[in-house]
């Protein structure tokens, strides 16, 4: 399959898709591996287009390209396969490994927590791990409890593990390929209710450095900070603020861990308040953490108490009706920036 | 075959119920009335029913994502069933789980899950909270033959081996994990032979036969009460539907989708008891028209519920939490 040199407008499913086709075309080290990553293996009909490509299609095609070699569908054995991943990053690979929904971290902790992230530091820098675990973040699917939660500050946690989380197509293929280039374990997620949406995406090789926030709108009376679909959500916020005098800038964290501390600051320095958008629970959460951060690195900045929009402390629930209630949207958004802006210092 | 007439009578309203109970949801997630996702028992109504009739009423069962035939089979409220797949207060779990977290655990019914393999250990606990009151309760855990390449199924077999626990171990084999064929996820043909590798008895069952299913059933269930521990039971089935609701179903290959037609419990249930002359059909149409009208009621009762109150999304996580 072509892939286009210049720049056009794709799905973030696409964007990821050239990632990952590009990398592989580039590198024979890298495998892919993942409940129905191929789909259909084993079934002779299916050694053509009908295949699922996982879940969310976004692997769709490249079996055909790669063969089943290295596009390598599993058994339901997160467990396994994961370990798998990182056992073969630490032997030579470059494996691209999907949890298909970030919830089953559960069935595949020991991986990540006490094999892929510190295999590096026990072996005293003798062992290097160089995976991606691609995985689906968020609600909005109504897809209750296990299946639309919010994990990277619990990935971000654990030392070892670089944790990458795009909100727009361009920046979902050029993390990608820096996450599949990267020498350490990184977890990239995807947010479940994005990956039809569409923009603009540079042809080639395309590179968006992990670790860089992006100052996403620019604006001088509040700083929104958001990462994944609460950056679209800080976005969206923006723009009903604007109508209504309040220039916000809207920073894109792009990154959890590591966190780009001085792009966050030096907005803040530049607004004097700050709003955090947060998906995750709130209890030791990104938005907390980044608070305590500008509380202690820019305290002297902040004209009013940090705003924060996050879920509450209680597991997604499945009615659309709480589901609404539960996840953070624009509407929240700028109310939380008009309190914040209302207050003085 | 020592089931009576009340019995027969039973396990026939039950298949029908989850039939019409699954043929209902199908169309109204198709009409977009469901919310989430939803996976179909149709095709495997002989497993769950099988099963639970070999059960009493304390007794547990675990269940899986496509759990609505379990919950109507260990004798959960039809309505409370589609309010809360319609996402209604008046639901089994106030709207809360839904489809995939559907459960009623006083009537023993410890949970649809949305985690392949969750609920071996859970079933290990129900069977060890069994062992240590002197209930004489036993545990059926329902599973996939996608869970069985879990690391749970295992730990799970061999801890209720090692503890003697009364635990039975359903695997509904449908022949698909999602879209990945068993042939490719599972190195043997028959689970069951697993059962060698944890020292307890293991069979394979037809699992469109009722009476194979409830006589194997009975067996295991038998043994666990006796304080003779777990045992390993697959039933062989077909999932005549997709892994979820929206599943195209590109991967079914002709031979399964043929088999899979001609494979059909309640068919062969009615063919049986009528040649037998233990029902006539005109018998077996009335329980047909009443499982119809219950399933009727619960969708009406499911649309007309109000929905939960916002207060409801942090209510429950704890029992108590300053």
């Amino acid at each position: 399959m072509a892939v286009a040199t210049a720049a056009r407008t794709i799905t973030i499913a696409e964007a990821l898709n050239e990632s990952i086709r590009l990398e592989m075309r580039a590198d024979p080290k890298i495998v892919i591996m993942g409940e129905d990553i191929a789909g259909g293996a084993q079934v002779e009909h299916l050694e053509d287009d009908e295949a699922w490509g996982g879940v969310m299609g976004v692997t769709k095609g490249l079996v055909h390209e790669f063969g089943r070699e290295r596009v390598l569908d599993t058994p339901i054995s997160e467990a396994a396969f994961i370990g798998a991943a990182v056992g073969a990053a630490a032997t030579g690979l470059r494996p691209i490994a999907e949890l298909m929904f970030c919830g089953f971290l559960g069935s595949c902790l020991d991986s990540l927590l006490n094999q892929g992230s510190k295999l590096r530091y026990m072996f005293g820098g003798k062992a290097t791990v160089p995976v991606t675990i691609r995985t689906m973040i968020g609600g909005g699917f109504r897809a209750a409890a296990q299946h639309a939660q919010t994990l990277y500050p619990m990935f971000a946690n654990i030392p070892g593990l670089k944790v990458v989380a795009p909100s727009n197509a361009a920046d979902a293929k050029g993390l990608l390929t820096a996450s599949i280039r990267d020498d350490d374990p990184v977890i990239f997620c995807e947010h479940i209710t994005m990956y039809t949406m569409k923009g603009e995406v540079p042809g080639g090789e395309h590179i968006v450095p992990i670790g860089k926030a992006a100052v996403a709108r620019p604006g001088s009376d509040v700083t929104l900070l958001g990462v994944s679909l609460t950056a679209v959500h800080a976005l969206n916020a923006a723009e009903t603020l604007a109508k209504e005098g309040i220039d916000a800038e809207v920073i894109d964290l792009r990154t959890v861990s590591p966190l780009d501390e001085e792009t966050i600051l030096e907005s803040v320095k530049k607004t004097g308040r700050l709003v955090i958008v947060d998906e995750a629970n709130p209890l030791c959460g990104l938005a907390s953490h980044i608070a305590g951060m500008v509380a202690s690195r820019g305290f002297h900045w902040l004209q009013a108490p940090v705003g924060m929009v996050t879920a509450p402390h209680s597991p997604v629930p499945f009615s659309p009706v709480l589901e609404d209630a539960y996840l953070p949207n624009p509407q929240k958004v700028v109310a939380a920036v008009k309190e914040t802006c209302s207050k003085a210092s | 075959m020592n089931l009576s007439q009340d019995q027969l009578r039973s396990m026939y309203r039950t298949m029908v119920s989850i039939r019409n109970f699954e043929e209902t949801v199908k169309q109204a997630f198709a009409k977009g009335h469901i919310p989430g996702f939803v996976h179909l028992y149709v095709g495997e109504e002989a497993i769950a029913t099988g099963v639970c009739s070999a059960l009493r009423a304390s007794d547990t069962i675990t269940s899986t994502h496509r759990g609505h035939g379990h919950c109507i089979a260990k004798g959960c409220d039809m309505n409370s069933m589609m309010a809360e797949i319609y996402g209604k207060a008046t639901g089994l779990c106030k709207g809360k789980g839904g489809s995939m977290h559907i459960a009623d655990v006083g009537k023993g019914m410890l949970g649809a899950n949305g985690i392949v393999g969750g609920g071996p250990p859970l079933a290990c606990g129900a069977g060890l909270t069994s062992v240590v009151t002197g209930s004489g309760d036993v545990c059926a855990c329902f599973f996939g033959d996608g869970a069985c390449e879990q690391g749970t199924f295992h730990e799970s077999a061999n801890l209720a081996a090692i503890w003697n626990l009364p635990v039975i171990f359903v695997a509904e084999n449908n022949g698909y994990a999602q879209s990945t064929p068993a042939s490719y996820h599972c190195a043997i043909e028959n689970i069951a032979e697993r059962a060698a590798s944890y020292g307890i008895p293991g069979a394979v069952v037809d699992g469109s036969d009722v009476f194979a299913v409830h006589e194997a059933a009975v067996e295991a269930v038998k043994r666990a009460r006796a304080g003779q521990g777990p045992s390993l039971l697959e039933c062989k089935t077909y999932r005549h539907h997709g892994h979820f609701e929206g599943d195209q179903q590109t991967y079914k290959d002709d031979l399964y989708k043929s088999v899979s037609q001609g494979k059909d419990s309640i068919r062969d249930f009615r063919a049986l008891v009528t040649q037998h002359g233990w029902f006539t059909s005109e018998e077996l149409d009335a329980i047909d028209g009443e499982a119809r009208q219950a399933v009727e009621e619960a969708l009406a009762y499911a649309e007309s519920s109000p929905l939960p109150g916002v207060e409801e999304v942090t209510s429950d996580v704890y029992v108590s939490y300053p």
